[in-house]
């Protein structure tokens, strides 16, 4: 957010304008009361709850760091918290493919391209619970999926049961998350796209750069902001993943738990807020310090790619 | 000289057969790629015209044999008690999104027209409330909601919702950055009260900002199902979410009258979709260029 603009009409100075307080007080209090309410007071109380053998009714006393070990000493946890790992190979996968669509869609000429990105976008606002009905029709055995597969010539013998065998069922969650918010991605990257500055391509073009150097040189550098807050977004997200094995996968059945769902179960289920105030706070380091991580990653990655964007275009420049 | 103009008119051809592949494998990824999003609502789509019998009868993939057979959707409207669920969301849907634009504007035109001590510090504690992962949060939450006598409470529920979104009050603070200032002195110079300003001249200006907001908060709350589950499971106020979340009970191995359901909820979003297309595609942009 960019610094407040002293107003010339709002002078401030040593008479108070009452006018001024009154519509500053009357504007602002709501919305600043919700985000205490709603943001800061839960913040504040986790932290709290975090060292308290409780439940939501009784509070059985202070424990220190106990319930921060058990976090890390149960391998139950540990493995919940590993299942994010899979989310993020389809965050991966997913980006990759919304890159793809989204270039596509926007150097060449496609006919039907407004059908192509309103089809592949839907998905994204389907009601979470109807995703899970969906996906339940469409993994069940014998149904939707293996229909296809079956008519592509693969015997229902060979095929597993696609959420309950636990070699794949984690890859037909992330698949579900992928199927979700690819189009969204997609979108964004189209959008971003179109911001780059068409020249460039004429350029290049006359340079001689093929496609896939012009995506290198071009699209990648000029969308590289986008493109990096959703990777992070997208990694990030894979570790408080929840919505796929919430919906689809029965509340984390048969191994599907990932660590958020643990954190519900343990909150609304097993009534210990305590243990799951302090696994939600090992879940907010993990994510902050991911984003901490990836941004100094990228800070110094991208750095490089930006001088060869700059190259690129000081190149063109000189060319006309 | 001949050689050279063939050699230059074969490498053409090379390159426009090259170039012919490549636009057919791009067109075979997009059909599939369309083909992999459609494919599970599409099989619903069919599963919801099957008649009981058809669909223990029947492949997932096969097409229905009368697709005017609407006795699930029939079924599902009535037992499912539909109605009342589509109303219950459209009015929490109507209520958060009123509320989150008069709170986002307000808030934004108060940010951005005037100094005051506390302006800085009300911009950063929303920016870093975006650095805190909510989901972690609501174990707290729901202690607070309960506290406050809010868990099933339909003003509870859309209290909770209308909350603080930060990327409303990102998307106004950035129109209101682009509003001349010029147009509320001269108001002023007229003898216009702030209030005035904002209300007879600010906001009618802002709806652009207005219709993005509404359109995405919008969606955003009709699809909501974490929340309404948490905070409202008394069944007199049930969302289309909650709705459909309790019929695995009442219809649990009847997929065909689900589907009927699932197919009904999605009518709303394909309708603002194909309407307001463009907004939602600003309003992602705008969202997610500040997380």
């Amino acid at each position: 957010m960019s610094a407040p603009r002293s107003l010339s009409y709002a002078p401030g100075g040593r008479r108070v304008n009452w006018q001024k307080v009154a519509v500053i007080v009357a504007f602002g209090v709501v919305p600043v009361f919700l985000l205490l309410l709603f943001t800061y007071i839960p913040f504040a109380k986790m932290i709290q709850f975090s060292f308290y053998n409780m439940s939501y009714t009784k509070n059985k006393g202070f424990v220190g760091w106990d319930n921060y070990v058990k976090v890390f000493s149960k391998s139950e946890y540990v493995d919940a918290m590993l299942l994010s790992l899979y989310y993020m190979a389809g965050a991966v996968v997913q980006l990759s493919l919304a890159l793809f669509f989204a270039s596509v869609l926007s150097l060449e000429k496609i006919r039907g391209a407004g059908f192509f990105k309103s089809a592949m976008f839907f998905p994204f606002l389907v009601n979470g619970i109807a995703i899970g009905y969906i996906f339940k029709y469409f993994y069940t055995r014998g149904f939707v999926l293996d229909s296809v597969l079956q008519a592509i010539g693969i015997p229902l013998e060979n095929l597993p049961y696609w959420l309950r065998d636990q070699s794949v069922n984690n890859w037909s969650l992330v698949f579900t998350s992928l199927w979700k918010y690819c189009g969204q991605n997609m979108v964004l990257f189209i959008g971003a796209i179109a911001s780059i500055d068409p020249t460039l391509y004429e350029a290049a073009t006359i340079d001689g750069a093929n496609r896939w150097q012009q995506f290198c040189h071009i699209i990648l550098p000029g969308i590289k902001t986008v493109f990096m807050l959703n990777l992070i977004l997208s990694i990030t997200g894979s570790l408080s993943a929840f919505e796929p094995a919430y919906v689809v996968g029965s509340m984390g059945a048969n191994g599907t738990a990932t660590f958020f769902i643990k954190i519900h179960q343990m909150a609304h289920v097993s009534g210990k807020v305590g243990q799951a105030c302090a696994m939600a706070m090992v879940l907010m380091v993990l994510i902050l310090i991911f984003t901490a991580g990836q941004r100094l990653f990228f800070r110094f990655v991208m750095k490089d790619s930006d001088n060869t964007f700059n190259a690129k275009s000081n190149k063109a420049k000189a060319l006309w | 000289m001949m050689n050279a103009n063939t050699s230059v008119a074969s490498s053409d051809t090379g390159a426009r057969i090259k170039r012919g592949i490549i636009k057919f494998l791009e067109y075979a990824a997009l059909i599939l790629g369309s083909f992999v999003a459609l494919l599970p609502i599409v099989s619903s789509f069919m599963t919801s015209f099957k008649s009981g019998d058809e669909y223990a009868a029947t492949n997932a993939m096969t097409p229905p044999q009368n697709w005017f057979n609407f006795e699930n959707y029939r079924q599902v409207w009535v037992e499912g008690d539909m109605l009342r669920a589509f109303l219950t969301s459209f009015g929490v849907v109507i209520v958060v999104v009123l509320v989150s634009v008069m709170m986002g504007s307000m808030l934004a035109y108060v940010l951005n027209r005037f100094a005051f001590p506390g302006n800085n510090l009300i911009r950063n504690l929303f920016m870093i409330a975006t650095l805190i992962p909510g989901i972690a949060m609501q174990v707290t939450t729901y202690q607070i909601m309960r506290q406050l006598g809010l868990l099933n409470s339909i003003w509870g529920y859309m209290i909770l919702m209308s909350g603080t979104d930060v990327i409303s009050i990102y998307i106004f603070l950035q129109f209101f950055e682009n509003l001349n200032v010029a147009l509320d002195e001269s108001a002023v110079l007229e003898g216009c009260t702030y209030f005035g300003v904002f209300f007879k001249i600010l906001l009618p200006l802002t709806k652009p900002a207005i219709v993005t907001v509404a359109v995405l908060k919008g969606v955003g709350v009709y699809n909501e199902y974490y929340n309404a589950n948490l905070y409202l499971q008394s069944n007199s106020w049930r969302t289309i979410s909650t709705a459909l979340y309790s019929f695995s009970g009442p219809f649990k191995s009847s997929y065909n009258i689900i589907c009927a359901g699932v197919l009904l909820t999605l009518i709303p979003s394909l309708i603002i979709f194909l309407f307001f297309q463009k907004q939602v595609y600003a309003g992602l942009a705008n969202g997610s260029v500040k997380g």
